[in-house]
């Protein structure tokens, strides 16, 4: 509900995390915003997509959907060096996608404001690929990471964000995991403040231009950067210590998601404690949290996935307090999402209040019958037709079948089971290329068209320029589906198309196809024939995702 | 209320799950209470199962409702609430609309078997024809939930007002479907069921 986040100010209201994330950067003035979509950090791109086509529309606003990660947090940055405040936001992979560009700009640092927001997903509800965890960055690109809690820390810590960015000239990345991206809950608003000031690019080489040695000098500049932001960040309200002193000196550290399970379990068992929760993950408030830990005998560190606060606090323990036993990973899973009833039972554990039975138990009740009912292509949905004409032309044991990330990765499931691999975006036609150059078996290699713009191309060109004939299937559905129908380069949507066509002709693909798939006859026969071509060859299959609108 | 609600909604993508949790939300929100949602979006919408949760009280920290802590599920499809037995215990509701969405590759399990078999978590079980009389009465069925929500509260199922969820379907409901479900939420008010089991 779009029109939540521009309620009026002082109001309370119930925004999803995502949402107060993009109320916050319009509070903070926002100027600039690029995205590719990608759940669990789709609605913001939507929000702003929304806003900007209603009549609510907001001045001095720019909203891109780019064509990638790294274009989008290029685009940002650009507006950020021509002195607008820029959020750029992606999901895990993404950064992955945008990190080339992402460790020179720290380095260099930006002008305005520079919010970039990544949104994790563990458990991978709305992922396949990895159960990536997007603090690793901390370390590789030395990025500041706020990590926020509920909807409103989200509004709250993206306009802190902001000033921290503008303030110590340098992007700030504000990290959630899917349980606050789609957390909803009151959130109280403030005034939104969208300044009309002209943007304008102040040459300087000596901030922008990378080349050695000066690159050198701004990586010692950065760590030198850095230590001023640690100091700023131990005296930052966004790291608290909640609870009283323990009589068995107990704490806990956690923070994010994490830190609502903790003080939920918290009630459940009448304990009380001292909680540390951190707003900042990178850099950490490592006084702060040595005075936690100084006087303590024992702490638990609750985060998902990897250990990276744990490892963390074991190396500044060793210093300040090498008696103390710091647990987490021993009680709580690496891998998955936590729960309440997980953190439940690892503070029942760790503070000995352990019971058989009941709500800290490790057993329970299941159902003797279990459903499992996958995901479906849509009823009506032009992929069913691809699928099929596709296992009908061929004979499915004899051929590989290479997947991509999209409604088009149901091609794995029943009754389809035509997937034989699945990676990242674009990588359905760069793995076919490798797979064809080391083997003469038939290949037929799916990619969805927003995946094509996104990553497909050099993978293309590259089997024409490396000489390699694998059948690609452009599912030329007119939208980008999976994430929640966002238009693409292809669509008819105000600004001018880039035809997939002019793309595949201009790579050099000699052997191309457009066809409806409601052709089957026609279909059919161009795969039989495409799939033994001595060259590359394609297939656009074109027909708009039922969720398209017709103009 | 001085202990929090917690309460699960299951159905399948499609079925209006989220809306549901909007409405909710918002009533609970109009009643003073702090709230808190948890959804889930991308690939379940494609016809998969959907769960989400919503709890209210004085001061809620989870967003996510603790295995066998629900205090009601609500089961858009009967099949779906096997899974939701998770949340299930002793003081758990089951307020469930009687009705199936085929899985694929899966033969339909009977409405008796899930019920004898959610009866090992909980005896609180009520079975309604929500889509049945839905579909007969407003020719939709899609609104067998916002039916529901409205027969929960008015039986106290809900500790919420239906005042406060007729001002919250206002707020949170499309005004293209809003005479609809409003038809649907006034519906449960008139035809009264009692089917516990
Ligand atoms: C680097 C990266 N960015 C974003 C995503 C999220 N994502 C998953 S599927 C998808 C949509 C792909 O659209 P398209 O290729 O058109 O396929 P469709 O869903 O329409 O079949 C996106 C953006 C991702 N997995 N990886």
């Amino acid at each position: 509900m779009f029109e939540n986040i521009l309620e009026k100010q002082n109001k309370k209201v119930m925004l999803l995390g995502n949402e107060a994330i993009v109320r916050g950067a319009l509070e903070a003035g926002v100027r600039f915003v690029a995205t590719y979509p990608g759940t669990p950090a789709s609605e913001i791109g939507n929000s702003f997509y929304l806003i900007q086509r209603s009549h609510q529309k907001i001045k001095n606003l720019y909203f891109e959907f780019s064509v990638n990660e790294k274009v989008a947090i290029e685009a940002g940055a650009g507006a950020s060096f021509s002195g607008l405040r820029t959020l750029v936001a992606m999901k895990n992979f993404g950064l992955n996608v945008a990190s080339d560009f992402l460790l020179p700009l720290v380095y260099t640092g930006v002008k305005a404001g520079m919010v970039i927001l990544v949104a994790d997903d563990p458990n991978c509800w709305s992922s396949a690929q990895s159960e990536e965890n997007t603090r690793a960055f901390a370390q590789l690109a030395h990025i500041p990471i706020l990590e926020p809690s509920t909807p409103q820390e989200c509004k709250d810590f993206t306009k802190f964000a902001f000033e921290m960015s503008e303030k110590f000239k340098i992007p700030v990345m504000v990290r959630e995991t899917t349980r606050v991206a789609h957390q909803s809950a009151p959130v109280k608003l403030s005034k939104i403040n969208i300044p009309a000031t002209k943007g304008k690019f102040v040459k300087d080489t000596h901030q922008f231009v990378t080349m050695p040695p000066r690159v050198l000098e701004m990586h010692k500049e950065l760590l030198e950067k850095l230590e001023k932001i640690r100091q700023f960040c131990e005296k930052s309200k966004l790291n608290l210590v909640n609870g009283s002193p323990s009589s068995d000196k107990s704490g806990i550290i956690t923070s994010g998601a994490s830190y609502l399970y903790v003080m939920e379990a918290l009630g459940k068992l009448s304990i009380d404690l001292p909680v540390f929760k951190l707003g900042f993950f990178y850099p950490l408030p490592q006084n702060k949290l040595n005075n936690f830990i100084k006087n303590l005998d024992k702490v638990l560190i609750v985060e998902e996935l990897e250990p990276c606060l744990e490892k963390e606090v074991n190396i500044l323990a060793k210093d300040i307090n090498p008696k103390l036993k710091v647990f987490g990973k021993d009680l709580l899973p690496e891998v998955g999402e936590l729960k309440p009833e997980i953190v439940l039972r690892a503070i029942a554990k760790f503070t000995g209040k352990l019971t058989v039975g009941g709500s800290t138990s490790d057993s329970y009740k299941k159902p003797s019958i279990s459903i499992s009912r996958r995901p479906q292509l849509c009823p009506g949905c032009p992929y069913w037709l691809v699928f099929g004409a596709v296992k009908k032309a061929v004979n499915e044991k004899k051929v590989i079948f290479g997947g991509g990330i999209g409604c088009y990765m149901l091609a794995g499931l029943p009754p389809h089971n035509i997937q034989d691999y699945l990676y990242c975006m674009g990588s359905s036609i760069g793995l076919a290329h490798g797979i064809k150059k080391s083997s003469n078996q038939k290949l037929i290699t799916f990619i969805g068209d927003s995946s094509f713009y996104h990553a497909g191309i050099p993978a293309l060109i590259n089997t024409v320029f490396n000489q390699s004939n694998p059948l690609v299937i452009i599912m030329n559905n007119d939208i980008t589906a999976m994430t929640g129908h966002q238009p693409h380069p292809g669509v008819e949507d105000g600004a001018p198309i880039v035809k997939i066509e002019d793309l595949v002709k201009a790579c050099g693909v000699k052997n191309l196809k457009i066809i409806d798939p409601v052709n089957q006859k026609e279909f059919i026969k161009t795969v039989k024939d495409f799939v033994n071509k001595k060259e590359v060859s394609v297939i656009i299959a074109r027909r708009p995702c039922v969720f398209v609108k017709k103009h | 209320m001085n202990k929090d609600f917690n309460m699960v909604i299951v159905g399948t993508g499609g079925q209006g799950v989220i809306t549901l949790l909007q409405i909710l939300a918002e009533a609970a929100l109009i009643e003073g209470y702090d709230v808190k949602t948890s959804e889930l979006h991308g690939l379940s919408q494609r016809g998969g199962s959907v769960e989400v949760h919503l709890r209210f009280g004085k001061k809620v920290f989870s967003p996510l409702v603790a295995r066998a802590n629900a205090d009601l599920i609500l089961g858009l499809e009967m099949q779906e609430c096997l899974k939701s037995c998770y949340y299930a215990g002793k003081q758990t509701k089951f307020l469930i609309n009687k009705f199936f969405i085929p899985i694929l590759g899966q033969k339909s399990i009977t409405e008796k078997a899930i019920v004898k078999e959610i009866q090992r978590f909980t005896k609180n079980i009520i079975v309604i024809p929500a889509a049945d009389i839905c579909e007969k009465e407003l020719g939709k069925n899609v609104v067998a939930g916002v039916y529901l929500l409205s027969y929960a509260s008015r039986n106290k199922i809900i500790p919420l007002k239906p005042s406060s969820i007729l001002k919250a379907i206002e707020q949170a409901v499309a005004k293209k479907y809003l005479e609809l479900n409003k038809k649907a939420f006034k519906l449960a008010k008139t035809l009264n069921y009692e089917m516990g089991l």
